[in-house]
């Protein structure tokens, strides 16, 4: 069988070509300078450089993590390009200034940025390069005071809510790749939704890496104040190149005693050939912090990326705060991932809930990496995490490493972990009903994925399921 | 309907079926009988194009088409159910999402549109009555967690759904209690139509009393050894298999 099964998880990558624009690009390289560059191309306020020199003086000092379950050629820091922008002559006052083949490009992507044409009832904001090309909606949420704007534009109009929240989760100098990125982000989303507002609906941020030779590295905050409600979703490609491409990009939320985030990934970069040429490093770090009462939901669609290095987490600050981990992370090809979840349990009576369903095919290696911390004072705290590895072939790999360090006597932590192999007997029941061999694999694929895919928005459920399919094979329905 | 022509099979290297003659045809129960090894499964898995068996010799016709050429989705297009004789579990798919899907496979495979959801919903809760369920086991996973009767009835749920032309049921009255196995074997009866047939596969001559067979097949040691009429079911349970490998009872 497992010949049949790895010949139909050839994939095509759908979204592999390239946007001919032209670009505004720094040298390639890495110094104060180049950081200077792109805060002034920016037009930053001058308590933003030095957030950004910090970084990068903290980033000279630190090592690249080796600890991941990953292999891959050293980075040559110096060899990309930190800033690209597509050249428009003065920024833009509405998306009917935006170059016609950027709107071609989302066009392309399945996401319109002509308002006409909209998802119903989801804004966009689409970050092209380094840059964000628009965002959608933007009259409609102000009415009730919520912003959602590109991170360069919130820096300018909002600088008192970025200045006082920037960095509040993840510290500039947190990890090797969150200094990196503090140090050079170009652009990102940023959101505010005020006390008692619920976002009437889904926020949306698009990535798209286009220029040859750049990283991209932007930087998303989101700010949900007392009792506030917002569901966002972001969703990232690139083209097919030869080379690999550095993504390492930072997510902060905040929610505020009572507030509710719910962040959700579908994430499809470029994950290189076969071979395993080419392809997107995905080093990302993400993290929430919920105050009293307030709940972070993490629910996360991974299907590409060469390699991919990502630990949504939640840190527990208030009493009774809630934490939720959801993942479905697929390789395939030569992909690797080392990807999960910290939940640091801090105030009292806190919970979190981890589900981490990892699918390997070809000869792919995914790793599960979880951490759950309960802390002295977290009295009654509870988590429960589910970790499931499913095996498509003989050449594929699945890792798990759960770390559970639980300091107050109350606490409570049930880990379940299962493997299983897609069985020969399982697709020749579905075939011996009619079913294909690809239908037969979706349709196992998708059932074992389910508890992640219900908690995503109605709309990108349907999306995930059918990336899903084309990560695995070309076309599962 | 079926022609069977000097069937020979292997699992690895061991030869299980020595040339199989059977024929079938539209309108008729054939039930096989034997004793554990002499192939009764293997020949279903066989006819049902199962990957891990290799046909060395011989031939199957379907319906005019040479079955063995087939895979094992078009072999069910084409007409051919083989209820299991251990379901397999599908964690995470309702039985309702896994019926429709496969029934639309079905249509497709006819050139016909995809079955309107409201219509299916019509069907489905007809094909229930054939095994007695209410609506509530469309929301349970394909047999994740049934007990060996639900997967068994799953199976003829399937079977009415699906409407083949030959069903070919795998031991599915084993491990049955009595009322489930009233539940198969009705459910088998309600099925019955000039133009389909059976073939039950069993140990035991007691699925027999519910369902009346035309032709009773003793297979031993990878050959049909007698055939007869259903009297040889009953011959069977008095005198046990070893009087069939008997010189003398070889037919």
């Amino acid at each position: 069988m497992s010949t049949e099964v790895e010949s139909l998880v050839q994939r095509e990558y759908k979204y592999g070509f390239v946007t001919d624009i032209d670009a505004d690009i720094a040298p390639k390289g890495l110094n104060e300078d180049i950081v200077r560059l792109i805060s002034s191309k920016k037009g930053e306020p001058a308590w933003l450089l030095e957030w950004r020199l910090k970084a990068f003086r903290a980033w000279q000092k630190m090592e690249e993590p080796r600890w991941p379950n990953v292999r891959y050629e050293p980075v040559d820091y110096q060899a990309i390009s930190y800033y690209a922008a597509p050249k428009t002559a003065t920024p833009l006052g509405s998306l009917d200034e935006v170059d016609p083949k950027l709107l071609e490009t989302y066009r392309k992507l399945g996401i319109p940025l002509d308002e006409q044409k909209l998802l119903a009832g989801v804004a966009v904001d689409a970050i092209f390069d380094s840059v964000s090309v628009g965002t959608t909606y933007r009259r409609q949420l102000a009415e009730r005071g919520i912003i959602f704007c590109s991170f360069g534009e919130a820096v300018r109009e909002h600088p008192g809510l970025v200045q006082a929240y920037l960095g509040s989760v993840v510290p500039a100098s947190d990890n090797f790749f969150a200094a990196l990125n503090s140090a050079v982000f170009s652009d990102g989303s940023f959101v505010y939704v005020p006390k008692g507002v619920t976002c009437p609906m889904e926020l949306s941020t698009y990535f798209r890496i286009n220029a040859q030779g750049t990283g991209q590295f932007e930087r998303t905050l989101i700010v949900a104040d007392e009792g506030a409600t917002v569901s966002y979703l972001e969703g990232c490609t690139a083209p097919k190149r030869d080379e690999n491409q550095l993504h390492a990009a930072v997510v902060e939320l905040v929610a505020l005693p009572g507030a509710t985030i719910k962040y959700s990934t579908v994430q499809n970069w470029y994950a290189g050939d076969e071979e395993g040429k080419g392809g997107i490093y995905n080093f990302v770090t993400k993290r929430g912090k919920a105050f009293d009462r307030a709940k972070i939901s993490w629910t996360q669609v991974e299907t590409g990326s060469a390699i991919t290095w990502k630990y949504p987490s939640v840190i527990l600050q208030g009493d009774d705060a809630v934490g939720e981990f959801y993942s479905v992370a697929v390789v395939n090809g030569r992909q690797q991932a080392d990807t999960g979840t910290k939940m640091i349990h801090i105030g009292r009576n806190t919970r979190s809930t981890v589900v981490s369903k990892g699918i390997s095919a070809g000869r792919g290696q995914n790793s599960y990496r979880g951490l759950v911390k309960i802390l002295p004072k977290a009295d009654g705290a509870r988590n429960y995490t589910q970790c499931d590895s499913m095996l498509i072939g003989n050449r594929c790999g699945a890792h798990t490493f759960p770390y559970i360090d639980v300091q107050n006597a109350t606490g409570a932590v049930e880990h379940e972990a299962s493997t299983s192999k897609i069985g020969e007997d399982q697709i020749f029941y579905l075939k011996s009903r009619g079913l294909s061999t690809e239908n037969a694999i979706s349709v196992i694929v998708n059932g074992f994925c389910k508890e992640v895919f219900k908690e995503l928005p109605m709309e990108f459920a349907v999306e995930a399921q059918k990336l899903l399919g084309v990560s695995l094979e070309g076309s599962v329905g | 309907m079926l022609e069977i022509r000097g069937l020979t099979a292997n699992v690895g290297d061991k030869e299980i079926l020595k040339g199989i003659d059977l024929t079938i045809n539209a309108g008729e129960v054939h039930a096989i009988m034997g004793p554990n090894g002499s192939g009764k499964s293997t020949l279903a898995q066989v006819l049902a194009g199962h990957p891990a068996y290799e046909v060395t010799g011989g031939s199957v016709r379907f319906d005019g088409r040479d079955l063995l050429d087939l895979e094992p989705e078009e072999r069910a297009h084409a007409g051919l159910f083989l209820a299991f004789q251990y379901p397999v579990e599908i964690p995470g798919v309702t039985n309702s999402y896994f019926l429709r899907a496969a029934y639309n496979e079905f249509r497709k495979a006819r050139g016909l549109e995809e079955a309107d959801p409201m219509d299916f919903l019509d069907l489905l809760e007809e094909k229930l009555k054939v095994v007695e369920w209410g609506p509530e086991i469309m929301g349970r996973a394909v047999n994740h967690g049934f007990s060996g009767g639900e997967k068994k009835r799953n199976e003829i749920l399937q079977m009415a759904v699906l409407e083949p032309k030959l069903a070919i049921l795998d031991e599915t009255d084993s491990g049955l209690d009595i009322d489930a196995l009233r539940i198969v074997a009705n459910g088998v009866n309600r099925l019955r139509r000039p133009d389909n047939a059976f073939l039950l596969v069993t140990h035991y001559q007691r699925l027999l009393n519910y369902v009346v067979p035309d032709v009773v097949h003793v297979l031993a040691g990878g050959r049909i050894v007698k055939s007869g009429g259903k009297e040889l079911a009953l011959e069977l349970e008095a005198r046990g298999y070893e009087w069939v490998d008997e010189p003398a009872g070889v037919a």
